[in-house]
Order: structure tokens, then C-alpha cells, then sequence
């Protein structure tokens, strides 16, 4: 117990920086395969073959590799950002690419036909995604979608290699003070767990509100 | 048949499906006002051709034209002219997460820029004229299979269109419910709404249609005057088929 209680500001520290990590990286990733679910379906053949590419590289890349690749491939470009934004970079893209499947899935769970009858009536593609598919689509892939970003905040701890305040990397300061390893490894996992429950009763909530009516 | 003010007009369309000719140098031509039944045994091609008809299906060649606009290949353009032919489906297809009345309002208002009051008005005007005005506020799920296809009708005629395809509107559904459908569209076609029916329904044929026309192979084999076909079919491919269906 002295172990939180002596170091709560470090270990509130590391949670915060773990929870704002994963905010932000759930938002990019949930607006980029948004984006390129939609692309996905898109009528037009050259966003078909880029979104299929972005998926293809993201998802099949170790994040690991992925945090490199940007932690020192960007700078080399010129492109140089806090090592926060990068770490929120590496972990938004490499969601996205789950998340835009999970909503493909949902989307080809809407029957065929109603995008038919939508185009029928004139609606463009965009009209006929947004209000016809998919809402639809939505009900059904809110606890993919949940799954995913759970696994997003535990993988944000790989951020902690690349010198970004989080909770995993609290443990170094704590061990170098000599605090038993077990407590400090206990509550940081508590912390993850606060985090990662909070994610479960939101989606949970979310379900219960908009899941499948049919 | 030659057409005094023609609506639709398809010349030389064609189309495979793989090595399939599901439509081979179609012509046809509907004109303002006229219902046309098309009959035929399954695989003709018959909802292939209603389908291309609103580019639901995409044509390799030939040439179909809606009141002396040809079809666009894509985009805002093919949109605007789909808008002016409705469609109905075999299997309804209404959008399940919405009302009954958001079902026939949506596209009045995304297409039609029509103000929700105005749309829903409209609609509700229309569930009415279909009968189905007590139940705007239901979700399709909880409608029988016949008014389901009644919304969908009037979800179709919301638009205003120039002219509606039916693709089957009663194969799927209960024997008891066929009537009421039939009932809508045979008023449609008496108020003067050019119709194209793809259905197996000969008494409606008989009964509401200018002309039929007979598919098979992805081929037109007839196109006459009801009457006639149905007692005095030229081909013996229509003959084969007629005395398949007529017998039960």
C-alpha cells in the first residue's frame, strides 16, 4: 500500500498520461476508420485499393515497429512533434485499421438491398452510408468496437519505451527507489483495469441505448 | 410495338454475367402512362432488365434513355435521374432502423430538399392513400410482408416519379397478402403511372398491363397486347410457358 500512497502524485501522473494517450488515440482512430471504412465500400476504385492498403500495412506491422518507424522515421522527413503526438500518431493509425474492419463487418450486415432501394430513390453514396448503412452498421459493431479500444490502452504502454509519461513506465522510478516489484506492478495493473473497465461500462452503456433493434 | 410518346427506351442493351448473356440487344420502349408486364421464366433476364432500367445493374453496351435523357454512367447526374424512377423490390428493402414515415420522408428530404413538415406531410398523405396510415409510426419489423410492400410503394411514389419499377413485388409474399399489393398498383394504373412489373401474376397482367412482354434466354420473345399473348402465343418458347403456369 505505502507504495501508492508515497508516490500518488508519480503514479496519478503515469494513469493521467495513459488515459490522455489513449483519448486521443481512440479519437484518431475511430475518425480514420471511419474514413477508411468508407473508403472501403466507396464506388470509386482507387480508394477502395487505398483504404485496402492502409489496412493491409497498419494491421499487419508489429506496433512496436510501428513506434519506431515513426519515432524515428518522421524526424528524419523533418517532421519533428512531441513524442506525445507520435505516440498518439503510431497508436490512432494502427487501431484504425481494426476499426475499419470492425465497421466493414457491421456494414455488410445491412442487407444489400436497403443501400439498393437508397440509391434507387436517388440519395448519393455518402447520404446513402451516413443515414442508411451506417446507423445500421453502428448498432452492430459497438462491442468490436469496445474491444479494440481496450486493447488501444493497454497497448499505449509501449509508448513508455519511447519516453512518454505513462503508466506503465512509472515502474522504473518506482523500482530504482526500491519498492517491491509485485506492489508496483499491482497497482499499476489496477490502473490499466480502472481505465479499461471505464472503456467496458461505456460500451456497455452504448449497447444497451443503441444496440440492434430489429 | 411502336409508342406514341415514349418515357423509356432501351436500344441494344446488352450483358453478361461472366460467360452468361443475361441481356442480349434488348429494345424496348414504354411509353408515358403505359404499364408493361414483364413475364418469364426465371434466369430470362427479366430483373436484370428492370434493374437496368435505374443503372442498379450496369450495362456494357446499348443505349437506355428516360424521357429523352440518356442514363448517366455515375455520380450526381445518374442520382437526379433515379430520383425520377422509383423502384420496388422483391423484398421490400425498407430501412429497418426508421419509421415507416421517416422511411417515405428520408429521401424527400436528402433528394427532394423538401422541409421535414412538408415531407412528412406528403407521406403521410401517401401511407393513406395506401392504406397504411394508422401504422406511420411503426418500424418496418412489426408490419406484415404486404405492408411493408405498401410503404415501399409509397416510399417510391414520394419522389414524384415519372415512372416505377417493380421487380417482383409479390413474389415474397404470403398468398393472402398478394391482393392487397396488386389492389395498390392496379389504382396506380388507373390513375395513369407509367409502370414496368417484372411478377408472375398473370391476372394482374390480364387485367392492369398494356403489353406484356415475354423474356427468355436475355431475349424479348414477345411484346403484345395482353390479350392476344395470353390466348394466342406466337412462340412455342411463350406456349411452353404459359402452359406450365396456367395449368394450376
Amino acid at each position: 500500500m505505502d507504495v501508492l500512497t508515497d508516490n500518488f502524485s508519480l503514479y496519478g501522473e503515469g494513469f493521467l498520461g495513459t488515459v490522455e494517450l489513449t483519448v486521443y488515440a481512440s479519437a484518431l482512430a475511430l475518425v480514420l476508420g471511419f474514413v477508411m471504412a468508407s473508403f472501403r465500400v466507396a464506388p470509386v476504385g482507387s480508394f477502395r485499393v487505398f483504404g485496402t492498403v492502409w489496412v493491409t500495412a497498419l494491421r499487419n506491422t508489429p506496433l512496436t515497429l510501428l513506434f519506431f518507424a515513426v519515432m524515428l522515421g518522421l524526424p528524419r522527413f523533418g517532421l519533428v512533434l512531441p513524442f506525445e503526438v507520435f505516440a498518439v500518431l503510431a497508436l490512432g493509425c494502427y487501431t484504425s485499421a481494426f476499426i475499419c474492419e470492425a465497421l466493414r463487418s457491421g456494414i455488410n450486415t445491412v442487407p444489400r438491398g436497403q443501400g439498393e432501394a437508397a440509391r434507387g430513390l436517388g440519395m448519393s453514396f455518402s447520404q446513402t452510408l451516413s443515414t442508411v448503412v451506417l446507423p445500421q452498421a453502428f448498432r452492430t459493431v459497438i462491442p468490436p468496437i469496445g474491444s479494440n479500444l481496450i486493447a488501444l490502452a493497454k497497448n499505449s504502454a509501449i509508448a513508455g519505451a519511447f519516453s512518454v509519461t505513462e503508466l506503465l513506465g512509472t515502474y522504473k522510478t518506482l523500482s530504482e527507489l526500491g519498492y517491491s516489484i509485485v506492489w508496483t506492478f499491482v497497482w499499476i495493473a489496477v490502473g490499466y483495469l480502472i481505465i479499461t473497465l471505464g472503456i467496458s461500462a461505456l460500451f456497455h452503456v452504448m449497447e444497451k441505448h443503441w444496440g440492434v433493434a430489429r | 410495338m411502336a409508342v406514341a410518346d415514349p418515357l423509356i427506351e432501351l436500344r441494344g442493351v446488352n450483358k453478361h454475367y461472366g460467360a452468361l448473356h443475361v441481356l442480349r440487344s434488348i429494345d424496348l420502349t414504354v411509353g408515358r402512362g403505359e404499364v408493361v408486364v414483364v413475364i418469364g421464366p426465371s434466369g430470362s433476364g427479366k430483373s436484370t432488365l428492370c434493374r437496368a432500367m435505374n443503372r442498379l445493374e450496369s450495362v456494357e453496351s446499348g443505349e437506355i434513355v428516360i424521357d429523352g435523357k440518356p442514363l448517366p454512367e455515375e455520380g450526381k447526374a445518374l442520382a437526379r435521374l433515379r430520383a425520377e424512377v422509383g423502384m420496388v423490390f422483391q423484398s421490400f428493402n425498407l430501412f429497418a432502423h426508421k419509421t415507416v414515415l421517416a422511411n417515405v420522408s428520408l429521401a424527400q428530404i436528402k433528394v427532394r430538399k423538401r422541409k421535414k413538415e412538408e415531407a412528412d406531410r406528403r407521406s403521410r398523405e401517401l401511407l393513406d392513400r395506401v392504406g397504411l396510415a394508422a401504422h406511420a409510426d411503426k418500424y418496418p419489423a412489426q408490419l406484415s410482408g404486404g405492408q411493408q410492400q405498401r410503404v415501399a410503394i409509397a416510399r417510391a411514389l414520394a419522389m414524384d416519379p415519372k415512372a416505377l419499377l417493380f421487380d417482383e413485388p409479390t413474389s415474397a409474399l404470403d398468398p393472402e397478402m398478394i391482393n392487397e399489393v396488386l389492389e395498390v398498383m392496379r389504382q396506380l394504373a388507373r390513375d395513369g403511372m407509367t409502370m414496368v412489373v417484372v411478377t408472375h401474376e398473370m391476372g394482374f397482367a390480364r387485367s392492369a398491363a398494356n403489353r406484356v412482354v415475354f423474356m427468355a434466354d436475355g431475349k424479348i420473345v414477345e411484346d403484345r397486347a395482353p390479350e392476344e399473348f395470353f390466348t394466342a402465343p406466337r412462340s412455342e418458347r411463350a406456349r411452353e410457358f404459359l402452359s406450365k403456369i396456367l395449368k394450376h
